[in-house]
């Protein structure tokens, strides 16, 4: 559980400190959306730290699948446990998403990490110190007065990034981050990434970027209409997938 | 720039200062006399009530409205004096039991005034009945107040006495504008009509373009003004002390010479008759 | 034509010596107006977000209700106003009638729901990008309703001078519940028509300008504020 007092200073995610909230399982999850079935009778299990990258064509749900673990939406029917405990909103709140769109109030850059950390309800004296790591960690303190909206769309995304690790989450949700980011920027985030992974944060990222999911994961999870079609470690899944359809997809075909 | 304190200390300084000036007039003694637009008009108000309020510290807030709906609103209680000219209906405003008493004020008269060129012929004529019917023989524009005051009640009782229904003819010659008299006599010179007016209005008005009297001095044209206590047993919350305070100044000598002493160019507006007996 | 232009000299005149008259009841229209717009934004913004933020029962059919009235005839306020606080109506026993707070109670009532109405469009706009965002932080629906309100700073208070510009510039409700009495409620507007209907022109110009002043001057500030706010992004 976290502890606002133990850590007064950066966000020093004991290691493995997630594993309270892990395995996350997926017990036969569907979703209708337009009378569609996204996501159909799906099973996951996620127990193993560091990061999971969930891939697919698209279509496939990757992004619904990403907000029912976040309890954004709720599933048609299925369960969805950490640690055995069904998604409620306390385990939301040890969570943190960042979108593919960032969305940042018409605020200053600080100002943003400062109403996230009251929306979480973290201590006003605890709040000052945080925003300024925060801020250091994206290499955003020269445009902390800024308004958050005229940065450029790297920045922001990292603003996002820095905003949710402010928030010491155990748990780190990313929809496709990188997708509009200049490659400059996409590599800050990919670091900060890799640094929050080493800190003990289990990280599940959705993308689209072969390249970025070779970079990053430790484990793929390949889904394809709305079901998991493959699930294995990273170099397993990049030099040999069992499935037709994810070797289509590594080979950059379209998969239907 | 706009940050949550400077915004918040903006709005409380705002709400301080658009708030003091309605904390400081709750205490003012005040009467509401529904009146007249054509007392209104003529500036008599602005001339004695300063006096009275000078001699007694009680504010005089007039409502000006037509006699008929000064009477209705005395009668819902909405105020404490009624002062209006149309002394059939203030009898029976007291007969009812809504006024307590009525006193005789002041009296003018009504005039016909119109545009110079006069295309009914009526100026000069000494029988207002025979104006009347000379205007709707020639079908000539006539404005009405139309609006049920002291002044329109006089009006319809002229042509009740000339024998003519103006009402059928509404729209077309007979122009019922159910405004006040200033607002009639805008109306009336914009189209070039007759119009019945107290002469108090008219001596005050100040644009009247190639307007004149043309009709005047018939004792049909007579104006009485009375004043009323509206009934305290009728509605509780009527300041009849302060009311009552008002009426005997109004009738007292003080308040009868202040009355006569309101002039326009030299000219005497209204002439006070309150009598020993009403 | 002559008369006109002297009448305008005159008025000019007028104002630009503070005539004690014009002074009073120019300084009578802004309290009244401005007391007005304070209290019914503080109505109105709560209502807003919270028909944007809160699902309940109804919901659709109060929205509804409050953006036609943004079409109430301000005469009509002032007849409902009126037939509250007469003496023969069940307020009567506050004997407010023909007081500045019976005009300020009926320029609430008109104001507020374009304060409201605005604002619920302003919060509902920016739900649109906020929702899933916030609710991911955690934001119960208050706490989002206080996030949208103070995001949406700019487009309130173009809604505030919008719901201002209303209420300097109407003349029923304030001419029924006030009765236009001299020196206690006689607003600009109020005075325009009876100044005019004296043959008065001076001064029923003198007052003409001023309020066009005003109106012109809310305007330029929404547009400037619209400017402002898209320069920084905080539209």
């Amino acid at each position: 559980m976290l502890d606002p007092t133990k850590s007064p200073g950066a966000f020093d995610t004991a290691p493995d400190r997630s594993q309270t909230l892990l395995p996350l399982e997926l017990r036969r999850l569907t979703y209708e959306a337009s009378g569609k079935r996204v996501i159909d009778d799906l099973d996951l299990k996620l127990a193993e730290p560091g990061i999971t990258a969930i891939m697919g064509p698209n279509g496939a749900g990757k992004s619904v699948l990403l907000r029912l673990m976040h309890g954004l939406i709720t599933p048609a029917s299925g369960e969805i446990l950490w640690a055995g405990r069904r998604m409620d909103r306390a385990l939301a709140l040890r969570q943190a998403m960042v979108f593919q769109k960032p969305v940042l109030l018409r605020r200053s850059v600080a100002a943003n990490i400062w109403h996230a950390l009251g929306l979480r309800g973290i201590d006003r004296s605890k709040r000052a110190i945080r925003v300024d790591d925060a801020l250091r960690l994206a290499g955003l303190e020269d445009l902390a007065a800024m308004p958050a909206r005229v940065l450029s769309g790297g920045e922001q995304q990292r603003l996002s990034l820095a905003r949710a690790l402010s928030l010491e989450p155990e748990i780190l949700l990313l929809d496709e981050p990188t997708a509009s980011v200049d490659p400059a920027s996409t590599l800050a985030i990919e670091q900060l990434l890799i640094e929050s992974r080493h800190s003990g944060i289990k990280i599940i990222i959705v993308t689209h970027d072969i390249g970025q999911a070779r970079r990053l994961a430790q484990d793929v999870v390949f889904l394809h209409h709305g079901q998991v079609i493959e699930h294995e470690p990273a170099k397993h899944f990049f030099t040999e997938p069992r499935s037709e359809a994810a070797r289509s997809f590594l080979a950059g075909d379209l998969v239907l | 720039m706009f940050d949550r304190r400077t915004v918040l200390a903006f709005v409380f300084g705002t709400a301080m200062v658009v708030t003091a000036p309605f904390t400081l007039q709750a205490d003012d003694k005040f009467i509401v006399v529904q009146s007249t637009t054509s007392t209104q008009n003529s500036g008599l108000f602005d001339h004695i009530l300063p006096v009275f309020t000078k001699k007694t510290g009680i504010d005089v807030r007039v409502v000006a409205v037509g006699t008929g709906q000064a009477l209705k609103n005395a009668e819902n209680g909405d105020g404490d004096v009624v002062l209006v000219h149309s002394k059939p209906d203030e009898d029976k405003f007291v007969a009812d039991g809504w006024g307590v008493k009525r006193h005789s004020v002041m009296y003018n008269d009504f005039v016909i005034v119109g545009p110079a060129a006069d295309p009914a012929k009526i100026a000069g004529t000494k029988n207002v009945a025979d104006a009347m019917k000379k205007i709707a023989e020639a079908e000539t524009p006539f404005a009405s107040r139309g609006d049920d005051s002291g002044t329109h009640k006089q009006e319809m009782r002229l042509w009740q006495d000339a024998g003519i229904d103006p009402k059928p003819s509404s729209g077309q010659w007979y122009l019922e504008t159910g405004s006040g008299m200033g607002a009639t006599l805008n109306t009336a010179m914009g189209r070039k009509a007759y119009t019945l007016t107290d002469r108090g209005t008219w001596l005050s008005f100040a644009k009247k373009d190639d307007f004149k009297i043309l009709v005047e001095g018939d004792p049909k044209l007579f104006n009485q003004y009375g004043v009323i206590l509206v009934n305290p047993a009728k509605h509780k919350r009527v300041k009849a002390k302060e009311g009552q305070a008002f009426i005997d100044w109004l009738i007292s000598r003080e308040g009868q010479a202040a009355i006569a002493s309101y002039k326009i160019d030299g000219e005497q507006l209204f002439f006070p008759n309150a009598g020993p007996q009403s | 034509m002559t008369d006109f232009i002297e009448a305008f000299h005159t008025a000019l005149r007028l104002i630009a010596t503070l005539d004690p008259d014009l002074l009073g009841i120019v300084l009578l229209s802004l309290r009244v107006s401005l007391t007005a717009v304070a209290i019914a934004s503080l109505i109105g913004f709560p209502l807003g977000a919270a028909l944007a933020v809160y699902r309940f029962p109804g919901r659709g059919t109060l929205s509804a209700i409050v953006n036609a009235l943004m079409g109430l005839p301000p005469v009509v306020a002032g007849l409902f106003i009126y037939l509250l606080l007469s003496n023969t109506g069940p307020l009567g026993v506050l004997q407010l009638l023909y007081t500045p707070t019976a005009m300020i109670i009926a320029q609430v009532v008109i104001v507020i729901p374009i304060v409201g109405a605005l604002t619920r469009q302003a919060c509902e706009d920016l739900l649109e990008e906020y929702d899933e965002q916030l609710r991911s932080l955690g934001a119960s629906p208050t706490a989002i309703a206080f996030t949208l309100l103070w995001d949406g700073r700019y487009r309130l208070l173009t809604a505030v001078l919008a719901g201002f510009g209303r209420a300097i510039a109407e003349v029923g409700a304030v001419m029924i519940v006030g009765g236009n009495i001299d020196h206690v409620t006689r607003t600009m507007t109020t005075a325009i028509a009876l100044e005019t209907s004296k043959g008065n022109i001076t001064l029923a110009l003198a007052l003409g300008i001023v309020l066009l002043v005003i109106a012109f001057a809310v305007n330029a500030a929404l547009m400037g504020v619209r400017r402002f706010a898209l320069r920084f992004a905080y539209a």
